[in-house]
């Protein structure tokens, strides 16, 4: 149709369009968030789109919707696999009418996540078939024929793009978008959806059963293709693919690899023409694993034998690194370049008037001594601050908070969660910290949204997905009927106020919760709330550095004196910490 | 020869480096040609350190192999010093004269970098400096001072100036097509008068 400059994440939220999807869900986690960003703003919207509010919830509704005969998406991070696993193992077993395919976007180098797990290995241990693109045109095109490979298996089709994927652009020839939709009808049938274990051991026996036809179906459809050209030769995988192909001399031999499991004879006839052979892959072995079990004479080299890392992302210079390693010349050398030393570091930092700082500052100025868990959102970047001792995964400061209360530690716990991670797994922690009588704070960091990803509507914002005017829900009344009984929702700008509720808090014992409630400073300036910017007078700045301690942006120095940039939101915090009453706003004395 | 010609857009978070980068691929897909690019999404954009990779008829991956790049177009000066290893020696860097000290000097108590020593540091590129906010200024919005430093680079990039700016305005909120445009044509005078003069 057209060939348009696009973020593989558009390409492949258009491919859903061609493909006629019915039904989308997912929880937001870069590198996969803009798939559903794309697909909620559609305006002329022939299918259901929804954020839901974790992983699981997504992909069991997504699920639900191919058991009715849809086409059905579910996105989400690698990470939030794991929140979703329990479902997926099952739904092997149970398979599916409408195609399912389950977007799950992995993160080599973690750039934004807390590991770099491999989900073609949940499509390993679920026997699902998995589909790794090599570049943003193979993931448009994968994902339009993922659904009807999913209709023909009766599986759940398992899509692992990874960051270099989703968040890369090029030029993408685009088909058609579709306008046949289909009509959700449940067909009664326990036999395949009552997982009883009558039922379950015969589907578990249907589900092995499928796996030869599946793999040989993978190949005929050509995403693992070869080309022998010599007696050397590199089997790749996914993105690394495409890094491969940049510098691989004419006369080595390539297998890419984009979809898995992959068939043994296919490996095996291309592995044995070949005295050696070059795996290059990123994360896991899992390709490697595969070729060592089909080699017999052939020598394989790889991340078991130290050629290529098992951990980070790729570039055609650590492929060339590899290649010169396994005794193969590439067509390119990259010079060493070494960064400049002495750069001072510019990492990513809360913003100008953000509320999750002066809310860290109160907790840290009324608990010197206290033990700060935390979780996932923008708001982990309060380890800056001081205030954030761990952070694991979604939803764990409430539960690692009261596991160590109720380990005997005698420091008081202080753990800070989001209003979306409160939502999306929080909300069971709380409950049991109650239940069990933990002796500790939860202040709930109340921004409205969910930030860090790119600010995806919650069930606290107020609106769906696709801007429609939501039930509104209230913290305080959850927090309440999970059995605390003291919560307390304050104005993270008004320092005295948040400072003297934490003060409250600390004279009690047992769950209390504080919300510290104010929208997202990207959000308020974006729908228009304007706050007047503060200054320092230079007259009164002793230099005292109190505001250093605050780390804000929009706080400068020249020598010891205080000034305050353009990036300054008008938050107004700063005046309250100001000893001197030197901050004030702007135009005023 | 490596095929591709490959830019490198280093900024901070926010101040527009994926617009520029938009700019460019858009540029490609109206001369037909295919382009490659890699952005910084998520977390690491809250004003933090952002790149965007760039490859004018790249065809296998989207990244740039440090000592390869052909031009950096840096929107900070901080920011070139810290790409400036993309380049190979003596190689071609377009960079805005603006300095953000990062929150990390204050707190951490580290040297305040000044805009001398960085010029200093990176005097042994092929350098074009652009006083791009008080260009984009005079264009009409101090926020198009992204544009004006593509305008400035466009000289050194293999895609025709009429296409960069058909792209410009293709690919800028409506609103702001001709002060984007102007912004452009701006940054591309400059970088032209500047050219032969030490």
């Amino acid at each position: 149709m057209a060939v348009r400059y696009l973020l593989g994440n558009e390409g492949i939220a258009h491919a859903c369009l061609e493909a006629n999807v019915d039904f989308a869900a997912g929880y937001p986690g870069t590198p996969s968030s803009e798939v559903i960003d794309i697909l909620r703003v559609q305006e002329e919207r022939l299918f259901t789109v929804e954020w839901s509010t974790n992983e699981k919830v997504a992909f069991e509704n997504a699920l639900a919707a191919a058991w009715c005969g849809l086409r059905a998406l579910c996105t989400m991070k690698h990470v939030g696999l794991n929140v979703a696993a329990d479902p997926l193992m099952t739904s092997a077993y149970t398979g599916v009418t409408g195609g399912f395919v389950v977007l799950s976007a992995d993160d080599p180098f973690a750039h934004s996540s807390q590991n770099e797990q491999d989900t073609r290995r949940y499509a390993h241990f679920a026997r699902l078939p998995c589909l790794d693109p090599a570049s943003v045109q193979e993931a448009h095109d994968m994902i339009r024929d993922a659904f009807g490979l999913s209709e023909e298996l009766g599986l759940p089709v398992i899509f692992r793009p990874t960051t270099r994927i989703c968040h890369s652009k090029g030029d993408v020839d685009l088909g058609e978008v579709g306008k046949e939709h289909r009509t959700a009808a449940f067909r009664r049938d326990p036999k395949q959806y009552v997982v009883i274990p009558a039922h379950t051991r015969v589907l578990h026996k249907v589900l092995n059963e499928k796996q030869p036809a599946l793999k040989e179906r993978l190949v005929e459809l050509g995403y693992n293709r070869h080309t022998v050209r010599g007696s050397t030769a590199v089997v790749a995988s996914g993105v690394a693919a495409a890094y491969v192909r940049e510098v691989l001399p004419d006369d080595v031999s390539l297998a890419v690899v984009g979809a898995y499991p992959i068939d043994e004879e296919w490996l095996r006839d291309f592995v044995d023409r070949h005295e050696k052979v070059l795996v290059v892959e990123e994360l896991d072995p899992v390709v490697e694993e595969a070729v060592r079990q089909v080699a017999t004479k052939t020598e394989v080299f790889g991340k078991m034998t130290g050629t290529i890392p098992y951990e980070g992302e790729f570039t055609p210079a650590t492929v060339a690194a590899a290649l010169q390693k396994a005794g193969i010349t590439p067509t390119v050398t990259f010079p060493a370049a070494a960064p400049a030393q002495g750069v001072p570091p510019r990492p990513p930092i809360l913003c100008a008037g953000c509320m999750h700082r002066p809310t860290f500052y109160a907790m840290r100025k009324v608990f010197r001594d206290g033990i700060f868990p935390s979780d996932i959102g923008c708001y982990t970047l309060g380890l800056q601050l001081g205030a954030v001792d761990t952070t694991i995964c979604m939803g764990a400061s409430i539960t690692v908070g009261s596991g160590i209360a109720r380990s005997g530690e005698e420091r008081p716990v202080i753990c800070t969660i989001g209003d979306s991670t409160f939502l999306h797994t929080g909300m069971p922690g709380l409950l049991n910290a109650v239940y069990n009588g933990a002796d500790m704070v939860v202040v709930i960091l109340d921004n409205r949204i969910t930030a860090m990803t790119g600010h995806q509507p919650n069930p606290n914002t107020g609106v769906t997905a696709t801007g429609v005017e939501s039930t509104p829900i209230s913290l305080d009344a959850i927090c309440r009927s999970c059995g605390v009984s003291w919560v307390e929702t304050v104005d993270p700008y008004d320092l005295p106020v948040l400072l003297d509720t934490f003060r409250k808090a600390k004279e009690r014992k047992g769950v209390r919760v504080i919300i510290a409630k104010q929208p997202c400073v990207i959000t308020a300036r974006r729908s228009g709330i304007r706050r007047k910017a503060y200054t320092v007078d230079p007259e009164q700045c002793m230099g005292c550095g109190a505001c250093r301690s605050f780390g804000c942006p929009a706080i400068a120095f020249a020598g010891k004196n205080a000034m305050i940039t353009d990036l300054c939101a008008g938050c107004g915090v700063c005046a309250d910490i100001c000893p001197s009453g030197a901050i004030g706003m702007e135009g005023r004395q | 020869m490596k095929p591709s010609f490959d830019i490198l857009i280093v900024g901070i978070g926010g101040q527009g480096t994926v617009l520029a980068s938009n700019v460019l691929g858009e540029a490609c897909i109206i001369e037909n040609r295919t382009v490659r690019s890699a952005e910084t999404h998520g977390m690491a954009q809250r004003g933090g350190s952002v790149e965007s990779h760039i490859r004018i008829d790249g065809e296998f991956g989207s990244l740039i192999v440090p000592g390869t790049a052909d031009l950096l177009v840096a929107f900070d000066l901080l920011e070139a010093l810290r790409y400036r290893h993309y380049l190979p020696d003596g190689g071609r860097l377009v960079v805005n004269r603006h300095l953000v000290v990062p929150t990390s000097v204050y707190q951490q108590d580290l040297d305040v970098p000044d805009e001398e020593s960085i010029l200093a540091a990176l005097a042994d590129l092929d350098v074009a400096c652009i006083d791009a906010a008080s260009l984009a200024e005079e264009a009409g919005s101090i926020l198009s001072q992204n544009i004006v430093m593509l305008g400035a680079a466009s000289g050194d990039i293999p895609l025709r100036p009429e296409t960069l700016e058909e792209a410009v305005r293709r690919c800028v909120p409506k609103k702001t097509v001709d002060v984007n445009a102007r912004a452009f044509r701006l940054g591309r005078d400059a970088a032209e008068r500047g050219r032969g003069t030490p």
